[in-house]
């Protein structure tokens, strides 16, 4: 029974991270890594699984030609590792190109081959055969050809792309991260302005944005509305377009997502925070309740959608557009430029606005503000409606952007806390400044270090910050000790 | 439903040795939390550098077990010096989230690809506690009575942790009612007051750091011990909130509140997932799958600790006035 314990134990832990390797079946022909070990000969029995940054995406064996494939959740960096314990004793794998790869770059739609190679294992020194230069030709990030031959094979690794391309590559990526991240960030720090509350829950609220998303633009209902407009509309000038894309599920998905996470926003505020408030609860209480509420929040979003990795239906084949020297999908073009929009949108709002100047000053001195005759209570509540908004719109980006899992939002919360110390505690610009280096310092540390301690280089860069200018880049100089 | 076999089994986990590992990390949060005031939400940080400082020199480098744990316990002297020194002079905030950042960070990098050969990399680590079992001096057989019985191995391992939980505790209260654990509760009251008295507030806190520390660390020893196996993802944040939960139940800044947490916490978990698990199996539930159930006990454990820091954040026997303490 101990043992069981132990077991359950475990397993509860391990389940978080090693989630079931359950790969979306997806009927557009999803992205997978495939290959066949033929070289010296097919092998049958030989695992292969695949990872992204920490999480184990999947496992493959090899069949009885050495065919292996493994689906994947959507398009990215993946690391593939061959099991050398699975590989029989008569072979060992070959130095070049060894039993792992990296930096696999998978492209929305695409299915790759990645190779290994095996050798007998008394010239396990063998040089490797010609075929594996063929790797060069496709360097996954850069600018081969067969980029937009979504679907077909494109064989080779991508750790060998030309350093400047991989850095512009990255640039791009970490450039909307940190954006993603900073929409979802300023929400944190704006309530930990109002109410000096590190809200550990932001995290699932981002998470909830998500799943919302998801629920409401895999509804047939929203589908239906789609094709009926487009049908009635397709040869209206301008407006049958316009409708059309409006109408979409996931468009219309996002907007019910930004409300209702909006609407939580409110009512934890109403319901949970501002009641502990006139308790006068204390802050440290106040801050192991929101650890509290993030677990309910986080498990019952897992119990409810559960624990599989999924990825929104529209909006995932794309060919990659090409402008100078950067690729990138339409779909990221467009989170990207909706992305600055929000955050040009949320500075005005800060900035010339009444309600904003509200927040600024409840955020800057509560005292204050509440005897010039701001109600705080109020703008309190408006500063979580919009922290809740902004939230659940990271959270359907960073989902489009990556794929939707119910652990997404944790993830991303740390970041989240290393951007709001970075740019300084309670500052909604600093929050902005924030996230885009630390999105930036996670991407382009990749391209020396390996990527599984990206976010170990954002974290680590909030230590060091801590250290020489703990207010943070933007944040006032006071004292905090 | 059997009533018997779930109380049965729900006894098993209470006094099983996880329950004392998890009473082991406790005591020493109750050190940070309970008389120091320090918000680690790291915990967990500890108990895995403990955890691999015994696996990597018994099973990467081949020293012997008892060196191991020494090396465990530097590494949690040196994960706190490496916490401690950049946030213990800034609010407790800061620190809440370093710690939690900086255990996510300890785990990325003892998971990491580039120590596969030194940490085991995803797969961990096997085969570093024969020594341990092999001490046992217990005869092999059954010891104990009808359902209430555990192998010669478990009670080895058990009377091993809990008989460190009791030295813990009494470490603990030794220093407490020490001069040095009066300077440590008045920090937690009032930090200026004692700067004022002349102390060096940081030096202390780093002090109770440090031990609080080593406690996690030698229950992280003793968590892989007992499993014999360790994985880097076992060592996740969610360890550290039951550890907070075990502490706000038990209560904090008293000697035998994580003890008493512990044992009520792993008593009323292996009920309620017995209870369930129960329950799916004749449908009475139907909306959740079993698999489900680890994640229900830990929306539960989530909502204990709402409710417990809300309506009794003295825990089971704490003292309500020294809970009232506020951030500054």
């Amino acid at each position: 029974m101990r043992r069981r314990l132990v077991t359950v134990l475990l397993a509860v832990v391990t389940a978080i991270l090693v989630t079931p390797a359950v790969a979306v079946a997806d009927t557009q022909g999803g992205e997978t890594l495939n290959g066949q070990i033929r070289k010296p000969e097919t092998v049958a029995g030989i695992d292969i699984t695949v990872f992204q940054g920490d999480e184990e995406i999947g496992t493959a064996t090899t069949d009885s030609e050495g065919r292996w494939e493994v689906a994947l959740p959507g398009p990215g960096n993946y690391r593939v590792v061959l099991d050398e314990e699975s590989v029989p004793d008569e072979f060992v794998v070959a130095d070049q190109p060894g039993a792992e790869h990296a930096d696999v770059n998978v492209r929305p739609g695409q299915q790759r081959t990645v190779i290994f190679v095996l050798a007998y294992a008394d010239e396990a020194s063998t040089e490797p055969s010609p075929s594996q230069s063929s790797d060069d030709a496709d360097d996954g990030a850069g600018a081969a050809a067969s980029d937009t031959e979504d679907g077909l094979a494109a064989p080779g690794v991508s750790s060998n792309a030309s350093f400047g391309t991989k850095a512009i590559q990255l640039t791009v990526a970490g450039l909307l991260y940190g954006l993603i991240i900073a929409i979802s960030a300023v929400g944190l720090s704006l309530i930990f302005g109002t109410t000096k509350l590190t809200n550990f829950a932001h995290g699932d609220m981002v998470t909830f944005g998500a799943l919302m998303a998801l629920l409401v633009s895999g509804m047939t209902l929203f589908a239906g509305l789609h094709t009926a407009v487009t049908n009635l509309l397709a040869d209206v000038w301008l407006l049958g377009p316009v409708l059309g894309f409006v109408t979409r599920p996931m468009v219309l998905g996002t907007v019910v997502a930004v409300l209702l996470g909006a609407a939580l926003g409110a009512f934890l505020e109403r319901f949970i925070w501002r009641p502990l408030r006139k308790r006068n609860v204390a802050l440290i209480q106040m801050f192991i309740v929101s650890i509290g509420l993030a677990m309910v929040l986080r498990h019952v979003l897992m119990v409810a959608f559960g624990s599989n990795r999924m990825s929104y239906p529209d909006f995932q084949l794309q060919a990659m557009l090409r402008l100078g020297p950067i690729a990138i999908t339409p779909r990221d073009l467009v989170l990207m430029i909706l992305s600055v929009l929000v955050l040009v949108g949320v500075a005005a709002l800060l900035q010339f606005t009444r309600v904003g100047k509200a927040m600024r000053a409840v955020s800057d001195n509560r005292d204050l503000a509440e005897s010039s005759g701001i109600n705080v209570d109020r703008v309190t509540l408006y500063v979580w409606t919009l922290g809740g908004a902004l939230t659940a719109l990271g959270g359907v980006f960073y989902g489009l952007n990556q794929i939707v899992h119910w652990q997404m939002g944790f993830h991303l919360l740390l970041l989240m806390f290393a951007a709001v110390i970075l740019g300084g505690l309670g500052t909604a610009y600093g929050a902005m400044v924030g996230g885009l280096i630390i999105g930036l310092v996670a991407q382009l540390s990749t391209l020396w270090f390996p990527s599984q301690l990206m976010n170990a280089w954002a974290l680590g860069l909030m230590i060091i910050m801590l250290l020489v200018r703990p207010q943070g880049i933007l944040g006032r100089r006071e004292r905090v000790g | 439903m059997d009533i018997l076999q779930v109380l049965a089994d729900a006894t098993r986990s209470a006094i099983g040795p996880v329950a004392a590992v998890y009473a082991l990390a406790a005591i020493g949060l109750n050190m940070h939390f309970g008389y120091t005031g320090l918000l680690n939400f790291g915990q967990v940080g500890f108990m895995l550098v403990g955890g691999y400082g015994v696996a990597v020199s018994v099973s990467t480098f081949g020293l012997p077990l008892g060196v191991g744990f020494l090396i465990g316990i530097a590494s949690a002297v040196a994960l706190a010096l490496v916490l401690g020194l950049p946030t213990l002079r800034l609010r407790a905030d800061y620190l809440a989230i370093t710690t939690i950042a900086v255990a996510e960070v300890a785990r990325l990098i003892y998971r990491a690809e580039f120590l596969r050969d030194i940490t085991g990399g995803v797969y961990g680590l096997q085969s570093f506690s024969t020594a341990f079992y092999q001490w046992n001096p217990f005869p092999s057989g059954t010891y104990g009575f009808g359902w209430l019985s555990f192998s010669a191995r478990d009670l080895w391992v058990m009377t091993v942790t809990w008989g460190l939980v009791l030295v813990g505790s009494a470490v603990m209260w030794l220093l407490i009612h020490s001069p040095w654990g009066r300077v440590i509760k008045g920090i937690r009251e009032d930090e200026d007051a004692v700067r004022s008295l002349g102390k060096n507030v940081f030096v202390y806190k780093m002090q109770s750091l440090i031990i609080g520390g080593v406690f996690g660390a030698l229950a992280g020893a003793m968590l892989v011990v007992n499993q014999q196996t360790i994985t880097p993802d076992q060592f996740m944040p969610q360890v550290t909130f039951y550890l907070w939960a075990i502490l706000l139940l038990g209560g904090a800044g008293r000697t035998l509140g994580p003890v008493l947490g512990s044992v009520v916490m792993w008593f009323l978990l292996s009920v309620t997932d017995s209870v369930l698990r129960q329950l799916i199996a004749t449908d009475v539930i139907t909306f959740i799958a079993s698999s489900e159930i680890g994640g229900v006990r830990h929306a539960l454990v989530g909502v204990a600790l709402l409710v417990l820091i809300i309506f009794r954040p003295q825990g089971l026997i704490g003292n309500r006035k020294e809970m009232l303490i506020n951030v500054k």
